[in-house]
């Protein structure tokens, strides 16, 4: 069963075969539209719908609080340890008149960045830290209090990947919903152009997902999640004792933490892209089909015998 | 320094509002005292997952002599504001002597040259501050695990705490103190460093004596050790949560991430 309760996506059939007024499946035709009628299809399944919103709460957590741990020493190295005067990354504050300057290095070269990072207002002054008390959990600086927040949506997200992990192993959602076929793979020009046009399909095909919306989710899942996790545990002193292949397999502690740090802010950029495409997609459509797993898509009004698209009834 | 800025008005003032009302609403829920029991409630999961895993045996990675960090940071107490430490400091600790006491058939007092003779171990370990950074140096001491035989434990005692010459906090008067369970007390790693990469232990790094327990952060790593004690509660010690930073900021007892 897909959980995306849908008739598999049918390639759209060549252009010069398509009859005349006929829609072409999946892509708006501005010029001709023939007369559609909305179909609302039942398109993400519950544990999906849970899945997601609890790995957006800890992710948001984790992230506020993971901001407030990097702050209690905020620079980043490569490899095993810390050259202190060579940081790849590095918030500074520096004196300046009674006041602070916040300089942030990146590779050595200076940038000024004072009032964001290095140097930010707590209290109605400028004080010393890497990112600002107000992208951080606690506000103040509390890296005890940042630690325990993050270890605990640490273990909520990691139990909730791992569920997520065992169901898609066994369900179809990989295969079926997520993994791109070599047709898929044939359409990622074509998808690239359609996003730069801004060309989103509404008739069965934007009831699956499109090859780089594929491709885009898969990184994230078997990437960029699995990854944040296991630099994570490379950090801890017992998880290095009890997996010595961690800290070798990442070229060291502080090379882990680096890319914890870096991972962290592609799952920003990440979230950052997928909540646009929400709002050029359709908001509305898009947060009905998170919350309650229904969405609207467009079917041409006639002759097309409607009942493939089966309804909420998965 | 570059003309780049990140300082602009519409750009910071729109994201510092909208992380304003979130964030401040975070910050009201980590003041709830009932919040954050659930949430503190993961360390306990942490540490016995972590037990489950780690097995007593498994060594903490050693590295090889070209990757010792030529400046490793000192940290914490840099130095004893005490006459009796300046004396020992003057005379290179010759009439220094440890204690070993507590929950033991047979109190010890050993001075360096005692522990020398009790056999010597190197490792070139990694220090991992709970801030985020790390060091590498080699660690040459004596394991604790035959001292505490040797003293004769008791079987009722479940900790080993260790008192230090230091005073993070000169008007509470309580000096620095650590302990560990008796798994990694006994575990093959753990030793009562007195030199630091094949030279005495400088001051700023614990000098006479500092523990290594290599599978933990470095809080755990107490310096200017003077006195062992075997207990069979952390509860009447200072308050009671087993060191120094655990009983001021909360730092976790288990301190293995």
């Amino acid at each position: 069963m897909s959980d995306i309760a849908l008739t598999p996506q049918t390639a759209p059939p060549p252009e010069p075969t398509t009859a005349p007024g006929e829609p072409r499946q999946g892509r708006p035709d501005r010029r001709r539209r023939a007369p559609t009628r909305k179909v609302v299809i039942y398109r993400t399944r519950l544990w999906v719908r849970i899945w997601h919103w609890i790995n957006a709460l800890s992710l948001f957590f984790l992230l506020v609080s993971g901001l407030q741990i990097f702050d209690a020493h905020p620079s980043l190295y490569w490899g095993q340890i810390a050259t202190f005067e060579h940081p790849i990354l590095a918030m500074r504050a520096f004196p300046q008149g009674d006041s602070l300057r916040g300089v942030t290095f990146v590779f050595g070269h200076p940038f000024r960045t004072t009032g964001l990072l290095g140097a930010s207002p707590f209290n109605g002054h400028l004080v010393s830290r890497g990112f600002p008390s107000w992208l951080t959990i606690p506000a103040n600086r509390d890296l005890e209090g940042g630690r325990r927040w993050h270890f605990f949506f640490a273990w909520i997200f990691a139990l909730n990947g791992a569920l997520y992990f065992a169901y898609i192993l066994i369900g179809r959602h990989l295969r079926g919903d997520l993994w791109p076929s070599l047709a898929d793979l044939k359409q990622i020009p074509r998808s690239i152009l359609d996003h730069i046009l801004f060309r989103h399909p509404e008739g069965e095909a934007a009831a699956t997902f499109n090859v780089l919306q594929k491709l885009a989710y898969l990184a994230v899942l078997l990437g960029l999640l699995p990854l944040m996790i296991l630099t994570g545990l490379t950090m801890s002193p017992g998880m290095d004792a009890a997996f010595p292949v961690l800290p070798f397999a990442f070229g060291g502690r502080q090379s882990a933490r680096t890319i914890h740090f870096l991972c962290a802010w592609s799952l920003v950029g990440f979230f950052a892209i997928h909540i646009f495409e929400v709002f050029a997609a359709g908001v509305f459509n898009e947060m009905r089909s998170i919350i309650t797993g229904r969405f609207a898509i467009k079917v041409p009004a006639e002759p097309q015998p409607a009942p493939t698209l089966g309804g909420p009834s998965a | 320094m570059s003309g780049f800025s990140l300082d602009r008005r519409w750009f910071g003032r729109t994201l510092a509002g909208l992380g304003a009302a979130t964030l401040s609403a975070c910050d009201r829920l980590n003041n709830s005292p009932q919040v954050r029991k659930v949430v503190d409630g993961a360390e306990g999961l942490t540490r016995r997952v972590q037990r489950v895993i780690l097995k007593p045996g498994q060594l903490a990675p050693e590295y090889k002599v070209s990757d010792i960090s030529p400046a490793f940071r000192a940290n914490g107490s840099l130095d004893v504001d005490d006459d009796a430490y300046r004396a020992h400091v003057a005379n290179g600790f010759k009439d220094w002597k440890l204690e070993i006491g507590g929950l033991v058939e047979r109190p010890l007092s050993l001075s360096l040259d005692d522990l020398r003779r009790r056999g010597v171990q190197s490792q070139i370990t990694r220090h991992d501050c709970v801030e985020g950074w790390s060091c590498i140096a080699k660690w040459t001491g004596t394991r604790l695990g035959p001292l505490l035989k040797e003293a004769g434990l008791k079987p009722t005692a479940k900790f080993i705490v260790f008192y230090c010459a230091d005073m993070m906090d000169a008007l509470a008067g309580d000096p620095y103190y650590e302990s560990i369970g008796l798994a990694d007390a006994f575990h093959p790693q753990t030793i009562l460093a007195y030199e630091m990469n094949d030279q005495t232990l400088p001051v700023p790094h614990g000098a006479p004596l500092r523990l290594r327990v290599e599978r933990q952060l470095g809080y755990k790593q107490a310096k200017y050790v003077m006195k062992i004690v075997a207990v069979d509660s952390l509860k009447p010690i200072q308050r009671g949560k087993g060191g120094y930073w655990e009983d001021t900021v909360d730092y976790e007892w288990y301190a293995g991430i």
